[in-house]
């Protein structure tokens, strides 16, 4: 158990999408400065992207859409609560990152013309620009860390951020997960980077990798941010995706559908208009499931076999690319086959939802000098071009904060307290294994918190993840590979907590399926419409409060802000 | 001490040709890549395998290997 110590400027936890362009965006203003990038897996191959995307779902590129448009649409698709300064400034810088990807080499369709081919999936504007051959979007920005001169270490599991007297932030501790060491960082600025909470709830499969987020994102970030005091939001408006059933994955409608593929139940026939990611979209697939007219499926069967051909050649190669493996072993072929779909489990993700650490429009955190970008940060419906505009605006912000400054001090006995922490399970000589502990949580994540949301059943919840608390001092790893395990239960855990408290906070129904409670289903817009938020209180308790949504920048008539309300086929008919 | 704990069985799903791969050649390609860092050298034959059953079917492990030696298999619970 020995002891690394490290000092930089400028720290960027996580290595997966905002934290390379973070790393990119701090060397390219200031070349002087040390910019350390770690990751728990290899940077090379971490994170959401690491066999590249098939699209960029919100491109904001003009004379297909304008800033005001996407930041409108965006706030109809999160039921209003949104803080449209950030997502503008994500919206504001959307373009240049696509030109400057592309110019580093990131391969997007382009039409005869040379303009970017941009298709329709959202419900309202035109914002998904599709990237057939894009899976070499990290190889590209790993070439741009290496040629910048960025540290680079990997397999370093952080755990535990460090908080000057100041209250300024002062670095970070990490566990080394292959050789056990504990490595303590010192830096001026730390850019969280680290994804979402994507084992929170347990696959239908029962495997605990077998989760549509990149599994390495175990929600350390957010036990992270909470812990330094850091304020959390919308941690009520989880995660939930309709995924190809038992492998988990996106089927992908946003690829196929500008193909001319899209949603039906068992009779074959369409039932929602948009099959754009909403949780008012999730609610009408949970109903037709639930309601006798499931299963449903992705329809692709109608479609020439050359058009399938190539729906095959996105699909089988980029982004989950064991798609194929996944059909042929069940002798699956979308030329005469449909598609079975199922709704994952939940998750907490600000990419794809509107969850997490609470940042302003230069990305920073309640606690100076902290920043989030990517997943781990509340900027709505972000996906994967905002995690990296908010890491080049978090790096950007972090290299003015620091000019001047000193490392802050850091606590010897808030040190000596995490590595005690950290290698308890190493040195216990017997005890419950992470695995099996993860597991159990999981469970009960899916049996009290997945919607719809029962008052009932999420207190039953909280008792048992109390006891579940009292479990994680008998947790036993055999080596540091196990520790890296036993920590990430730890942050499942604040998570699963954090995220039971948030539900039962906000006492109404909002964002579809993502926060429906049947014992308040109604959406109430006197008490409600604000965003719920939680950071650790001086007891160290949470403390849950409400902070007002800020003035809109583009204003929205009521009559058009619940527009997504409007998902059924059949809805102006019935009404 | 009385034994507390029993080890469980798991399909393998990370499949190594041992004649391609060249790990005893000082090849850790697979190994370095790996998200979830399920890949080990295995002491005994000096090849690669799986060692903890924890893997995401990403693929980076076999796009990565020099001699195309790594097949990977959807893993039993989803297939
Ligand atoms: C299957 C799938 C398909 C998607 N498809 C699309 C799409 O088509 N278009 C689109 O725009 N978006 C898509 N997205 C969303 C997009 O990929 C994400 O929003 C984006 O990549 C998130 O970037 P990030 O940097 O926040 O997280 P990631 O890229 O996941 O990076 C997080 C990194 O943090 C590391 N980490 C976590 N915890 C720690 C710790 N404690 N210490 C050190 N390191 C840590 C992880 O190892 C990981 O490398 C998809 C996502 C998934 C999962
Ligand atoms: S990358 Fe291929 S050749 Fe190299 S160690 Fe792994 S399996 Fe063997
Ligand atoms: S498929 Fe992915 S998680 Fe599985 S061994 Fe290969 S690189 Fe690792």
């Amino acid at each position: 158990m020995e002891t690394t110590h490290l000092e930089t400027d400028i720290l960027i936890i996580g290595g997966g999408t905002a934290g390379p362009l973070a790393a990119i965006k701090a060397k390219q203003k200031a070349p002087h400065l040390k910019v350390l990038l770690l990751d728990k897996a290899n940077v090379k191959r971490a994170g959401a992207i690491a066999e590249g995307m098939d699209s960029v779902n919100n491109a904001v590129i003009p004379g297909h859409a304008t800033p005001e448009q996407y930041v409108k649409e965006i706030t109809i698709a999160n039921d209003g609560i949104v803080n449209q300064a950030a997502i503008n400034a994500y919206a504001e810088r959307s373009y240049d990152m696509i030109k400057e990807l592309d110019a580093w080499g990131v391969k997007f369709e382009k039409d005869e013309t040379g303009d970017y081919a941009v298709k329709k999936v959202h419900h309202l504007g035109a914002y998904v620009l599709p990237m057939p051959e894009g899976y070499n979007v990290k190889k590209v920005l790993f070439k741009q860390i290496r040629k910048l001169g960025v540290d680079v270490s990997n397999r370093l599991t952080t755990t535990r951020l460090l908080v000057g007297p100041d209250g300024r932030i002062a670095g970070a501790m990490a566990l080394e997960s292959r050789t056990g060491e504990f490595v303590v960082i010192r830096a001026k600025a730390v850019i969280l980077c680290t994804g979402s909470a994507g084992r929170l709830g347990l696959p239908a499969s029962g495997y605990l990798f077998g989760t549509y987020e990149n599994p390495t994102n175990a929600g350390d970030g957010y036990s992270m941010a909470y812990h330094a005091g850091a304020e959390l939001s919308g941690l009520e408006c989880f995660q939930i995706n309709p995924l190809i059933k038992d492998y988990n994955g996106p089927a992908c409608a946003y690829v196929t559908g500008p193909f001319g593929g899209y949603t039906v139940n068992a009779k074959g026939e369409r039932f929602i208009k948009s099959d754009y990611w909403s949780g008012q979209m999730m609610l009408e697939f949970w109903r037709e499931l639930e309601g006798g007219n499931g299963p449903v499926f992705l329809k692709l069967d109608h479609l020439a076999d050359e058009t399938v051909s190539k729906i095959e050649d996105v699909l089988h190669v980029t982004e989950r690319p064991t798609r194929g493996i996944f059909h042929e072993g069940r002798g699956t072929d979308y030329r005469h086959d449909l598609v079975e779909m199922h709704i994952s489990e939940i998750g907490l993700c600000g990419g794809h939802s509107a969850s997490g650490v609470w940042v302003d429009e230069h990305a920073r955190t309640t606690v100076p000098g902290l920043y989030a970008a990517g997943d781990l940060c509340n900027v709505a419906h972000n996906y994967m071009l905002g995690a990296m505009v908010y890491g080049a605006i978090a790096a950007e912000d972090a290299v003015d904060f620091i000019a001047g400054k000193e490392l802050a001090e850091i606590d010897p006995a808030a040190v000596d307290a995490e590595k005690e922490r950290i290698f308890a399970p190493l040195l216990r000589e017997e005890g419950l294994s992470p695995t099996q502990v993860e597991y159990k949580l999981r469970r009960m994540v899916n049996d009290y918190l997945q919607p719809p949301k029962v008052t009932t059943k999420m207190e039953i919840g909280l008792k048992r993840f109390a006891e579940i608390r009292e479990d994680l001092k008998r947790l036993k790893a055999r080596n540091p590979h196990e520790l890296m395990r036993a920590m990430e239960v730890h942050a499942i855990l604040d998570c699963a907590e954090l995220a039971a408290r948030a539900s039962l906070y906000r006492q109404e129904s909002r964002w579809g399926l993502y926060h429906y409670r049947t014992d308040l289903p109604e959406r109430n817009d006197a008490e409600w419409f604000a965003f719920v938020e939680v950071k650790k209180g001086a007891d160290g308790q949470p403390e849950f409060f409400k902070r007002p949504v800020p003035d809109y920048i583009y204003p929205i008539a009521k009559s058009e802000l619940y527009a997504y309300d409007a998902m059924r086929l059949d809805q102006e008919l019935a009404a | 001490m009385t034994t507390t704990t029993i080890e469980a069985q798991h399909a393998v799903s990370i499949i190594v040709d041992h004649d391609k791969c060249i790990a005893d050649k000082g090849c850790r390609i697979c190994i370095d890549v790996c998200p979830t860092d399920i890949l080990i050298l295995d002491a005994g034959d000096g090849k690669v395998k799986m060692a903890y059953d924890e893997c995401w079917y990403c693929l980076p492990c076999a796009h990565d290997c020099p001699t195309k030696a790594i097949r990977v298999e959807i893993p039993y619970l989803l297939r």
